[in-house]
């Protein structure tokens, strides 16, 4: 293992309170360490910008759902190729990437960690796989949970320890790091050709409302310590109005106990499309500023963005009902749809976002509105729900947004009036610096999800460094966007794990990431209470319990978190 | 008006992809810039120089530049990839994908074009006075066919030979002309424009049509069984081209709720009825 030190960089490491102050940072045997230490090679980074690697709360990128959507969209991978060079492998875009791509791409922004946001319990090994085929980033998945047969008849029946026992061993069977919700009781009802439209409407035969299941699930998750909180993909995603059901979401657990080290019970994510005010495609508006009223108001809450970028998008959800009334919106694009046995649901449908689209226009800006009016940015991620909002390469483009109010409104120029007529983003004058870039794209994420010893440049972290070529005592970001983008889109350096895997934006070493995985140290304890309940309920399972969960073959490099 | 000549050096094993040989991107070099063009020749590039000799001047917009390419280009591919202005003249026969999406200018083939000729073309005009072979003015696998531009302005496609199958592929606007025969499948998913065909066309004509029209002058083999048959016409017109009949009617394909309309001259296609 080398050892380095990166000299004289602007370092931006805001868990341990570092604003740009010029500072070396040292690397030894794979992490950052205190001394110089000894033979290290000494990089000369005066006049770049450190942060530690970037952390991704939330990007599709690996497993069943990811692949079909490749299946479906030759056409995006034709208008994207990458062809092979030295030791990369050649692969495609555009919307969704292959899985060395993925890793490439997120490696060149500085970026190395990235969360696979919905793994379906039966489809968990396919996601695995592809984690591994997914070079440099280290991963890990979220389980989904929300429309299980289990969770439902544990909440119909307020069996609370029963729910917090299968949770733990479906943590551990899967090899997931955290409890996913998608439309809580909305992907079951789909089942039946229904939805729910209401925090207290039933689902159907299991007679549980989603405020009962999103309570529930967010109890247990504190019960169980998970290092993350759960992480909620809303009712009525993407319909006129739903700021409301949000904002329901977020009280209905307030009452809720953190565990040990946290303050939040729920992460909303890609909140960008549940943030929507008016009651129809006509009078569509932004409902930004309501949440992020709440969000101020209260620290019980965390949210990722889903930012809207212009052009091709795939969208890939488990929210089944909500894929199929995209597909009768985009009248008849191609689609997925999808039921996966006990479990969940799936659909993909492709989807333009339009600068002519007055609807487009308003969900482009209220992302940026969200982004500038959370006074606390440890409650903010940067996402673009890739590919949903747009691929998650576009992240130095955001960037660019947030620092420049200029760059802001040369967009809203080109955009349909309606950004500026339907929401606050025209007056919204803050300009991130670049400590609160550092937040949102890696200091709040880590923090979010738990992470110990990422996102952070102090002694004992991972050795995950990120250097820019942008200097902050040179250029000023608010009038010069361009640089900021160009400077975020290609690393001078990105580390991994103390090594160089990036120079110069180009990747030079591909090394295997690891799986993060939670293991809840009481589960064998637990399971008891489970175990028939288990066996009753395989019956109409179509694979055997026995090669149900992932086995440790899938993770080449495991990094197991005890709780 | 400039002309720009390429004559092939040799031909290779492995087929060239030579997009760059359009107008777009000759108009305004140097004969050294356009021998400095990168070609890909499987994994490898190489650039346009080492594959022809070229002589003669760009000239200085697309719309002012012609391209000869002569003798056997069989194995470039992608010539005229998008073009939108100015012309083209192959003196052989041309490899793959020749004016793929072309957006303007005109090409003419002398010899036989191979598959994808056209392909998702949305405007200009394609000669081919060979032969075509599938999927001419098809679409590449995703995304449609031919297309118009602009409300009006679409691609035309002429074969004087025979074509393959899977002619018009998923089209949505445009013309294609064939006064030879074609393969199976002519017309497949397509939900606008006219296929012409004055030859003979094999099975599957038009299979999960939703809208457009296509005449066939010659026999249909086989006739889908969704397709409704709807009477006599005496003639058919098509953009101020007059074809006279009688022509037998059929509308489908009805597997897809279609409206698409199919006419076969009734003299060669009485067994259909
Ligand atoms: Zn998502």
């Amino acid at each position: 293992m080398n050892a380095y030190v990166l000299k004289g960089g602007h370092v931006y490491d805001p868990l341990n309170n570092i604003d740009g102050e010029k500072m070396d940072i040292y690397i030894a045997g794979g992490k950052i360490v205190e001394e110089p230490p000894k033979g290290a090679k000494v990089i000369d980074v005066s006049g770049k910008v450190v942060m530690p690697g970037g952390i991704c709360i939330h990007s599709h990128i690996a497993g069943g759902k990811v692949n079909s959507g490749r299946m479906l969209r030759p056409e995006d991978h034709r208008r994207d190729n990458i062809p092979k060079k030295g030791q990369l492998r050649s692969g495609v875009g555009y919307t969704v990437p292959t899985t060395f791509v993925t890793g490439y791409r997120f490696a060149a922004m500085g970026y190395t960690t990235v969360f696979e946001p919905a793994v379906p319990p039966l489809k968990a090994r396919h996601t695995h796989e592809e984690f591994q085929d997914t070079p440099i980033l280290d991963h890990g998945g979220f389980v989904l949970t929300g429309n299980n047969w289990f969770v439902l008849n544990y909440v119909k029946n307020n069996e609370m320890d029963k729910l917090a026992a299968f949770i733990a061993w479906l943590l551990w069977a899967t090899k997931c790091y955290a409890v996913k919700i998608v439309n809580p009781g909305g992907v079951e009802s789909w089942g039946w050709g229904k939805n729910v439209n209401g925090l207290d409407d039933k689902v159907p035969y299991f007679d549980v409302t989603p405020r009962e299941i999103v309570t529930a699930l967010s109890y247990v998750n504190e019960k169980l310590g998970l290092p993350h909180t759960i992480h909620v993909h809303g009712n009525n995603l993407g319909q006129p109005g739903n700021y409301e059901i949000t904002l329901e979401t977020m009280e209905a657990v307030r009452e809720i106990k953190a565990s040990k080290g946290r303050r939040s019970v729920l992460h909303f994510t890609h909140i960008q499309f549940n943030a929507y005010a008016g009651t129809s495609w006509k009078d569509f508006a932004s409902g930004a500023q309501e949440i992020a009223n709440y969000v101020n108001k209260h620290d019980h809450v965390t949210i990722d963005i889903g930012q809207v970028i212009f052009g091709d998008a795939t969208t890939m959800t488990a929210d089944g009902p909500w894929e199929f009334a995209l597909r009768q919106i985009t009248r008849g694009n191609k689609w997925v749809n999808s039921d996966v046995e006990l479990e969940t649901g799936s659909g993909i449908v492709p989807y333009v976002f339009r600068r002519t689209v007055p609807v487009n226009a308003v969900q482009w800006a209220i992302g940026l509105e969200l982004m500038l009016s959370v006074n606390d940015l440890y409650k903010v991620c940067l996402t673009t729900d890739h590919p949903n909002g747009g691929p998650f390469y576009f992240y130095p483009k955001i960037i660019s947004w947030l620092v420049s109010r200029k760059a802001r409104n040369e967009e809203l120029e080109k955009v349909h009036k309606a950004a500026i007529e339907k929401t606050t983003l025209k007056d919204l004058d803050k300009e991130y610096n670049l400590y609160e870039v550092a937040i949102v794209t890696r200091a709040a994420q880590a923090k979010i999800l738990g992470l110990k010893d990422r996102g952070h440049l102090g002694p004992g972290a991972k050795g995950d460094v990120a250097v820019y070529d942008i200097d902050p005592t040179k250029v000023n970001l608010s009038s010069s966007p361009e640089l900021v983008e160009k400077a975020f889109s290609a690393a001078a350096y990105t580390f991994k794990d103390g090594e160089i895997v990036v120079k110069d934006g180009e990747v030079i070493a591909t090394p295997q990431g690891s799986t993060i995985w939670v293991k809840v140290k009481k589960l064998e304890e637990m399971m008891p209470l489970i175990e028939e309940d288990l066996k009753e309920m395989w019956k109409h399972y179509t694979i055997s319990l026995n090669n149900y969960p992932v086995q440790m073959e899938y993770l080449p490099k495991s990094e197991m978190v005890e709780v | 008006m400039g002309k720009v000549e390429l004559t092939p050096i040799e031909k290779p094993h492995i087929p060239i992809e030579a997009e760059v040989i359009s107008p777009d991107i000759f108009a305004g070099k140097s004969l050294e810039e356009i021998g400095d063009l990168e070609v890909w020749r499987g994994n490898r590039k190489k650039k346009l120089k080492e594959v022809f000799k070229i002589s003669g001047d760009a000239g200085k917009t697309p719309g002012e530049t012609t391209i000869i390419v002569n003798g056997d280009a069989s194995f470039i591919k992608r010539i005229g990839q998008g073009m939108t202005a100015g012309e083209i003249l192959i003196k052989g026969n041309v490899g793959m994908h020749v004016g793929a999406e072309m957006r303007g200018g005109k090409i003419v083939v002398e010899g036989n074009a191979d598959h994808w000729a056209g392909a998702g073309m949305k405007a200009g005009i394609l000669h081919i006075k060979g032969n075509a072979g599938n999927y001419l003015g098809g679409n590449y696998r995703g995304d449609i066919g031919m297309s118009a531009l602009q409300k009006g302005v679409y691609g035309t496609i002429i074969v004087e030979g025979n074509a393959g199958d899977e002619v018009g592929a998923w089209m949505a606007d445009g013309k294609i002309i064939i006064k030879g025969n074609v393969g199976a499948f002519a017309g497949v998913h397509m939900s606008g424009g006219n296929i012409i065909v004055y030859g003979d066309a094999a099975e599957r004509v038009g299979g999960e049509m939703k809208g457009g029209t296509i005449v066939i002058m010659g026999q249909l083999s086989e006739l889908l069984p969704s397709f409704e048959y709807k009477g006599e016409v005496n003639e058919v017109s098509i953009d101020g081209e007059k074809m006279l009949g009688p022509f037998l009617t059929f509308v489908g394909d009805l597997a897809e709720d279609g409206k698409g309309t199919l006419y076969l001259l009734k003299e060669k296609n009485a067994h259909l009825i």
